[in-house]
């Protein structure tokens, strides 16, 4: 991009050619014609400011956004035109906004400033004037020589020039670039990789050419001239040479290399490219309403407009004799007129466009997306991981996810493979106790007689332990030894590293073998081979790979066998490799030989000529046998896919794996159940007719290369077919095809919303495309973590994450969007009525102060910790019950109904304190003030007063006095009317919010009435003084007087409940009759009387103690398990990982203890957390015990109900049925995860 | 964030070195505190509108506000109230001839006499206002025609008006005080004689002070100079409003307290009017000490020198008497409300406790069966 720029303005010679001459150690030729070239410095520039052009930018960058320009217009035309608000009322709030905005992002952007600066500023060597310099990594130029020790990252790409070992090949492993752990080789040519030393360096001389920088990681085509005793000695340069930025040197003590690409263009940075934004959907929704509200604007603009010229058409209206026009309005032109009065309307109704939406809504994504990384229930304990939010801007999307597109190795499983079974030569194997034992065979061998190996089984386990990329490093010595054990049981002084954990898991040792090639894997051939001479001089292939990719080459051994072998071990979820083996002659080998290194040293087309090379070689294969590996799934896939499933998410898994395996791992995860029909459309190589059938429950099955031909011939049907499935599970899939997968659904008419989740490199496509990307912090590199949106640990946790998180945050921004909507409406609306009375001269109703403050203080704050803090439904019931996630999906709470119905109420409200304030007004006369009954509203406010001026002078004292004793109507004026209408709106907009929060923390409370109370006492102070460097005092005194007038109280009192009574009519009638799912899991609400709450632990736990002791010292036995309790709870708590536990859990841990009274206990806290905390005091009283039998029986605990059951008879002898329907819930159509746990039995009920 | 990606301890997923895993017992554990705060179980209130927990409030509401609507509505129809429109818009009537000649600030006043009877005897303070109808007092070239500083004795802004005056702003002379609003001062001068049985007239004692708000009286509005006995010489070099008769100093030359820009009738004026139909405090007819009530029924005739011309605009011009309550003035749609809304919220009261009834029943009926 530099470049480019720097080439269109000329500053690069026009002769730039395509490659790039690097002077090894910058030695240029001391003759000829040498035309320095211009490279790049090593500084990597993240950051998007510097200090001097962050204010330029940052607001160029911020007025790019449509609504902020749309503000920044209207301020530029209050200030040129005659506008009847002074361009502080919309300048206030743009700054409040732009400031806010601002200093968010610079403090991101200084975030990344830091982060560059310890990355330039990290200390490299590099070889300067003969000798090891220490530099920092900004100073690396193009040329020079930089020396990186083990485990360092390269700090530019490199060409290697030399390492440690004699054959100049070093260990790199590039987990940070592409997520690829295994290490790779990388080789120096021969004429630099002796040249080990610094001083071996200096002597050496050498010009590196190559291509221009380029993106492409694996691509390098270079060459390198060595100058050797007068001889130039050419080589060519490929991606085996080059060391690139960012990947990290293993198991080499050092190496040389010279720098090539420096700073942004190494293939790194140029690989780095901003993530593309993803907008949610609520975005989009709220793009809409505005557009909406524009639409309005301009409609009341127009409207105010051209009714201003019909009535003012006559001159008596126009220009009455009291109210002349000035020499200046009576020359402007007609049109300019117009406009300008247009323009005028225009600034006087803008804020029904929330100015303050967009800031608000970004910082409560940014504040409410801690939540996610400070829940205790997303934390991983074992890997001490805790959930990562990259990306606040999709919280709400997590609440309306329909499609979940998994990968299936590390994200379903724990990427942990053990060695299970093998097949040898048609024999199957199991791996028991350590020892391999042929199928039918049990583990009796005594120890110590070693079996016999049958030449086939040699033959075969030299393959698995041979063919492979597995390096060993032996621990240096000099680091200080340690105990922690390798993921696979190997000591700490022997570490693998291989491209596959596959491999791992196969190989224990190696041999002395001599390795001649490597035929490394590829995504492509899905095989690899290695040949080897054999300690008797045979040369030998040995290849493994996918069984579909190996068994077509195989042309002797058992193949039927084996290939029954590995369906039945992918049937049992194993992974599967097959193994191969070709014995070469010694003609063979040579071909072989001097086929792949002209392939291999091939300076046009090489990757095609290997591919050619490796075709001719691996072909004609003995079969040797199969191996079946295990990976293990994690813990609770099952039913995290259930709770996903009741929550009306479609999962849908896509796997690289063979068909078997995929389908074997479904099922054991709960995807696919055995009760599904499931339909199979693999191995369709041609077009063939898709059937459909009628069962209800499908699961679809597609594997690569069928979908892709569905989906080039038969897209439609085939969407049709995935949508009537509710299971799907897509194997062999290729990274881009999972993309493609997810872009298909994402792009089909319903236009779902699609959630990714993936461990590995290969799932970031897919993670990208989706609407959100979930990684999980898996083995496979943290590539899948870095470009998510979200990042967990398990598989586990999206439930939690979606049905959770997700809930609670799109009922929190969807009503922050609607309710901003409502409440500008509320605002601007009596202003466009006012309109009509004031011969729509644009006179403002509200004070100029209270337009600006108006959405900046008095009513920003209540929304804000709503946003924040709401809870619509506890969180436990959310998690078991997931199918309340379904209330909310297809953005419902945004839908065109609900914002329908928020803006007309906003509009409804607005007539209502328009008119009523007007009827009450009458013609300025029933407001009037008399003093005589309103002393009590006096004396409140002169104790107002004396707190806000303790010190000042006393006029505003005498004031109040003067007015307390004053017993006389008086007139108020339009500012009063304005004041009154504002004051009912404040009370009203923020009433209706408290109406909508069902949680009420102190926060919610504090900010609630605190607005209200900031805004009377903002009033009587903004009243109360003769603002010196206003022009006009309208507002002086104006609050005061209406408040000393009784009837404007039972004015406001009238207005505010008109307004909300209605609502609250509405929101009973609807949950009596039309209830949602999530009403209905609010609480049981037939005898609810004071709202619903959890206990906590704690007060579970002290109920729990305290009826235990109860109920013992009614059944007359001895005190004898309480004191077990504490530490029962504690234990398992524990065990559990669980902090908050559901009352369903205790009462299991409880039932656990053995102890029957328990039970008692058990309907304490399960019936308590579905109704009230007060019920408390209703149970000591014993009042409920006669029910409880009813309650407690737990299904296996009959037993002991019926004990106590006789045991409460006994001591209440009546029953109420009252209580037990109380107790009782609805009958529950809900899934819960703890059903097993407490069932209620409807036989136990009839008891009382 | 691309530098982040640099970071080593990220850098891979696996632990792989021992130097590393040496750090790892020493690196704090990531866990999240266990803070109600940060597990978002921050102890809550979880109010939930059912009809068990809106009835009491609706009934209560009903309760209390049907009440307060009666007496709202009772006090207010004890309010007695007597309007007269004398602006001469009918040839016959009596002040016809005056609304024809056009005359603002005509040196010789046009007088005319409006007879009138009060059937019921207004007890207590009675209150006088004029009213205007068509009158756009809330326009907002009109609303913003006012110097305040000037108006609170400001001496650089008696001499240099703000711009907000304009078209009224100089005459020549600077003009205070200026602006629309003080220029369309409302001069009409009116007076209230009680016809006794016999004929013979008494004039009825009107009291100018205390109808403007106290604090713009004694805050807002001030003489410039600070002096109210002697305001000739710092007027001196400002001129009157185009409109006027008389320069401000003039306004009430008896009362040095309630001359000058501290005239009550000039400070009610300036308080503009929130809609076009309004009235404004003109005088208080304070109560008798005796037994007779103060407006004792019976004829009357108000005398009025006819200065202002409405006609122009369709305008309209009211005398109104009226007495007060503890609410205020006359007005029925208060007590009203209170009614309706009361009563609505007793009706939903009831509805919602048959609901409540009906769906509690339905609830305990789904039980039984099973």
């Amino acid at each position: 991009m530099l470049r480019w720029i720097r080439q269109q303005l000329g500053f690069d010679p026009p002769h730039q050619s395509d490659t790039r001459t690097v002077y090894i150690a910058n030695r240029f030729p001391q003759h000829g014609h040498y035309v320095p070239q211009k490279f790049a410095d090593n500084r990597i520039i993240s950051s998007k400011y510097t200090i001097w052009n962050f204010v330029p930018k940052n607001l160029f960058e911020q007025f790019r956004r449509i609504a902020n320009f749309y503000f920044l217009i209207i301020f530029l035309v209050q200030l040129m035109i005659d506008t009847p608000t002074s361009p502080v009322t919309s300048g206030l709030p743009l700054f409040f906004v732009i400031t806010v905005t601002a200093i968010k992002q610079g403090y991101e952007d200084w975030l990344r400033h830091k982060a560059d600066n310890e990355v330039n500023g990290a200390p490299v060597f590099v070889v300067r004037s003969g000798s090891l310099v220490q530099t920092r990594s900004k100073n690396i130029r193009v040329g020079d020589i930089v020396r990186v020790a083990k485990d360092e990252t390269f700090p530019a790409d490199l060409v290697l020039l030399s390492s440690d070992r004699a054959e100049g090949t070093c260990h790199i492993t590039t987990a940070s670039l592409d997520g690829e752990t295994n290490l790779k080789t990388h080789i120096a040519v021969p004429e630099t990789a002796k040249s080990q030393s610094v001083s071996r360096l200096e002597a050496l001389q050498a010009v590196v050419e190559c291509q221009q920088p380029e993106a492409d990681l694996y691509r390098f085509v270079g060459r390198i001239t060595v100058t050797e005793q007068g001889e130039e000695i050419v080589r060519p340069l490929g991606p085996e040479n080059l060391l690139l930025r960012g990947a990290r040197l293993k198991n080499t003590k050092e190496i040389y290399g010279v720098a090539v690409y420096t700073g942004m263009e190494s293939k790194m940075a140029l690989n780095y490219k901003c993530k593309s934004q993803k907008r949610s959907a609520v975005e989009k929704s709220m793009n809409t309403f505005l557009i909406i509200y524009l639409g309005i604007l301009l409609f009341e603009a127009i409207l105010s407009t051209i009714l201003k010229y019909a009535w003012q058409a006559e001159n008596k209206w126009d220009e009455p004799f009291y109210n002349q026009k000035t020499e200046q309005e009576k020359n402007s032109s007609q049109i300019l007129k117009f406009i300008s009065d247009f323009l005028a309307f225009l600034v006087l109704y803008n804020f029904i466009i929330p100015i303050s939406l967009y800031v608000t809504v970004e910082m409560q994504k940014f504040l409410g997306s801690f939540f996610i990384g400070w829940d205790l229930d997303l934390y991983h304990e074992e890997s001490d991981q805790k959930a990562q939010v990259n990306t606040s801007d999709l919280n709400e999307e997590l609440g309306q996810v329909e499609y979940v597109f998994t990968d299936k190795t590390g994200t379903l499983t724990e990427n942990e493979m053990q060695f299970r079974e093998c097949s040898i030569n048609g024999i199957k194997y199991q791996e028991i106790n350590g020892k391999l034992v042929p199928e039918g065979m049990t583990d009796d061998f005594p120890d110590g007689s070693v079996p016999h190996l049958s030449g086939e089984e040699e033959l075969f386990l030299k393959a698995v332990s041979l063919c492979h990329t597995v390096q060993i490093s032996y621990d240096q010595t000099d680091s200080p030894p340690t105990t922690f054990p390798y993921a696979n049981g190997v000591s700490a002084q022997m570490e693998y590293y291989a491209s596959s954990p596959d491999e791992k898991a196969l190989v224990e040792a190696t041999k002395r073998y001599k390795l001649l090639h490597v035929l490394e894997f590829d995504a492509n051939r899905r095989r690899m081979s290695v040949i080897l001479q054999t300690p008797s001089g045979e040369k030998m292939l040995f290849t493994k790979g996918a069984e579909s990719s190996v068994l077509p080459y195989t042309k002797s051994g058992e193949i039927e066998k084996t290939r029954l072998h590995v369906d039945e071990f992918a049937l049992k979820g194993l992974r599967t490799l097959v193994v191969g083996c070709r014995r070469f002659s010694t003609q063979e080998y040579e071909e072989v030989d001097r086929r792949l290194h002209e392939a291999r040293t091939a300076l046009q087309q090489r990757e095609d000529r290997l591919t050619e090379v490796f075709a001719f070689i691996e072909r004609d294969l003995e079969l040797l046998g199969a191996t079946g590996v295990e990976d293990k799934l994690q813990e609770k896939v099952q039913e995290t896919i259930e709770a996903l499933r009741l929550a009306g998410i479609k999962v849908w898994v896509l796997t690289g794996d063979k068909h078997e395996t995929a389908v074997s791992v479904s099922l054991s995860c709960g995807h696919f159940h055995r009760t599904m029909n499931i339909l199979e459309l693999v191995q369709q190589k041609s077009d063939n007719e898709i059937k459909e059938d009628h069962v209800i429950q499908h699961g679809l099955v597609v594997d690569g290369s069928s979908l892709s031909l569905a989906l080039r011939e038969h897209e439609k049907l085939f969407m049709e077919v995935c949508r009537n499935c509710s299971a799907v599970l897509c194997c062999r899939m290729a990274p881009l095809q999972k993309a493609k997968v997810v872009r298909l659904l994402k792009t089909s008419p319903e236009k779902p919303i699609t959630l990714a989740v993936g461990d590995g490199a290969n799932d970031v496509s897919m993670i990208q495309e989706a609407h959100v990307g979930i990684g999980i912090m898996g083995k496979e590199g943290r590539q899948a973590v870095r470009n998510s949106d979200y990042a967990i640990a398990r598989f586990k946790f999206l439930a939690k994450l979606l049905l959770v998180h997700g809930h609670f945050y799109y009922i929190r921004i969807a009503t922050l969007v609607q309710y901003f909507f409502y409440k500008n409406v509320c605002f601007i609306t009596p202003q466009f009525l006012y309109q009509f009375f004031c011969l729509f001269s644009q006179q403002t109703l509200y004070d100029s102060v209270y337009l600006t403050l108006y959405n900046i203080c008095f009513t920003s704050l209540p929304i804000l910790v709503y946003s924040l803090f709401e809870q619509l439904v506890h969180p436990h019931v959310l998690q078991s019950k997931p199918a309340l996630y379904r209330d909310i999906s297809k953005n419902s709470l945004l839908s065109f109904k609900t914002f329908l119905y928020w803006t007309l109420l906003g509009f409804c409200h607005a007539f209502i304190f328009f008119f009523g304030s007007y009827i009450l007004m009458g013609e300025d006369t029933s407001l009037m003030g008399n003093g005589q009954v309103d002393k009590l509203f006096h004396s409140v406010t002169l104790l107002a007063f004396s707190f806000i001026f303790p010190f000042s002078s006393l006029s505003p004292c005498c004031a109040c006095l003067q007015i307390l004793k004053a017993n006389r109507q008086l007139m108020f004026g339009n500012w009063t009317f304005g004041t009154l209408v504002f004051t009912v709106m404040v009370i009203t907009v923020t009433l209706k919010l408290a109406l909508e929060t069902h949680f009420w923390t102190w926060m919610n409370h504090f900010v609630t009435w605190g607005s209200i109370a900031f805004y009377f006492i903002f009033s009587l102070f903004y009243g109360g003084i003769i603002w010196p460097f206003l022009h006009t005092q309208d507002m002086y005194f104006v609050f005061v007087q209406l408040l000393s007038s009784g009837s404007a109280w039972f004015a406001i009192i009238i207005i505010v409940l008109t307004c909300l009574f209605p609502d609250v009519i509405k929101k009973v009638l609807y949950r009596h009759l039309q209830p949602t799912s999530t009403q209905k899991s609010q609480a049981s609400p037939p005898l609810q009387t004071s709202g619903g709450g959890v206990l906590g632990t704690q007060g579970c736990y002290r109920l729990v103690v305290v009826h235990h002791r109860k109920l013992l010292r009614l059944s007359g036995r001895p005190d004898q398990h309480v004191s077990n309790i504490p530490s029962l709870l504690t234990a398992w708590l524990h065990m559990q990982r669980l902090h908050t536990p559901g009352p369903t859990a205790l009462c299991h841990l409880l039932w656990l203890t053995g102890i029957p009274v328990h039970i008692y206990t058990c309907f304490q806290c399960s019936s308590l957390s579905e109704n009230d905390p007060y019920q408390e005091t209703v149970i000591e009283t014993y009042q409920g015990l006669s029910c409880v039998e009813s309650l407690c029986c737990l299904s296996e605990g009959e037993r002991g109900c019926g004990r106590l059951g006789q045991l409460v008879e006994r001591v209440m002898g009546h029953c109420d049925p009252g209580r037990v329907s109380r107790s009782w819930s609805d009958p529950d159509p809900f899934y819960s995860n703890d059903r097993s746990v407490l069932t209620l039995s409807p036989v136990e009920a009839t008891h009382c | 964030m691309m530098a982040t990606s640099y970071n080593a301890k990220e850098e891979d997923g696996h632990r792989s070195g021992p130097s590393i895993t040496a750090g790892v017992s020493t690196d704090r554990s990531k866990k999240p505190d266990n803070t109600a705060f940060k597990q978002q179980r921050l102890p809550a209130w979880q109010p939930i509108l059912t009809a068990g927990t809106v009835l009491p409030a609706f009934f209560a509401i009903g309760v209390i506000f049907i009440p307060i609507g009666i007496g709202l509505y009772v006090t207010s129809n004890n309010i007695k109230e007597f309007e007269i429109d004398y602006t001469g818009v009918d040839t016959y009537s009596p002040c016809f001839n005056c609304s024809q000649s056009y005359s603002w600030n005509s040196t010789k006043p046009c007088t005319c006499v409006v007879s009138f009877s009060l059937d019921q005897a207004f007890e207590g303070n009675v209150f006088m206002y004029y009213g205007l109808s068509n009158f756009y007092q809330n326009h907002r070239r009109y609303v913003k025609s006012r110097d305040d500083r000037q108006l609170n004795g400001d001496m650089s802004a008696l001499t240099d008006p703000s711009k907000e005056c304009e078209p009224y702003r100089k005459n020549v002379k600077p003009i205070a005080p200026c602006g629309a609003i003080a220029n369309s001062l409302f001069n009409d001068t009116l007076e209230l004689n009680y016809i006794f049985l016999n004929g013979t007239q008494v004039q009825i004692p009107l009291s100018k002070k205390g109808i403007a708000w106290w604090t713009d009286k004694h805050v807002k509005f001030r003489n410039p100079g600070g002096n109210n006995s002697n305001l000739l010489p710092v007027f001196q070099d400002t001129t009157k409003p185009i409109n006027w008769a008389k320069p401000v100093y003039e306004l009430d030359i008896t009362d040095p307290d309630n001359n000058g820009f501290i005239n009550e009738d000039f400070i009610v004026w300036m308080r503009t009017a929130a809609l076009p139909t309004f009235r404004k405090l003109y005088r208080i007819i304070q109560k008798n000490s005796m037994m007779t009530p103060t407006l004792p029924r019976g004829n009357y005739t108000l005398h009025i020198t006819y200065n202002y011309p409405v006609r122009s605009f369709d305008g309209r011009k009211r005398m109104i008497l009226s007495t007060i309550s503890w609410m205020g003035g006359k007005n029925p749609f208060l007590g009203i409300a209170y009614i309706t809304v009361g009563s609505i919220c007793f009706f939903l009261g009831v509805v919602l406790f048959i609901i409540h009834q009906k769906y509690g029943n339905r609830s305990k009926g789904a039980e039984i069966p099973s």
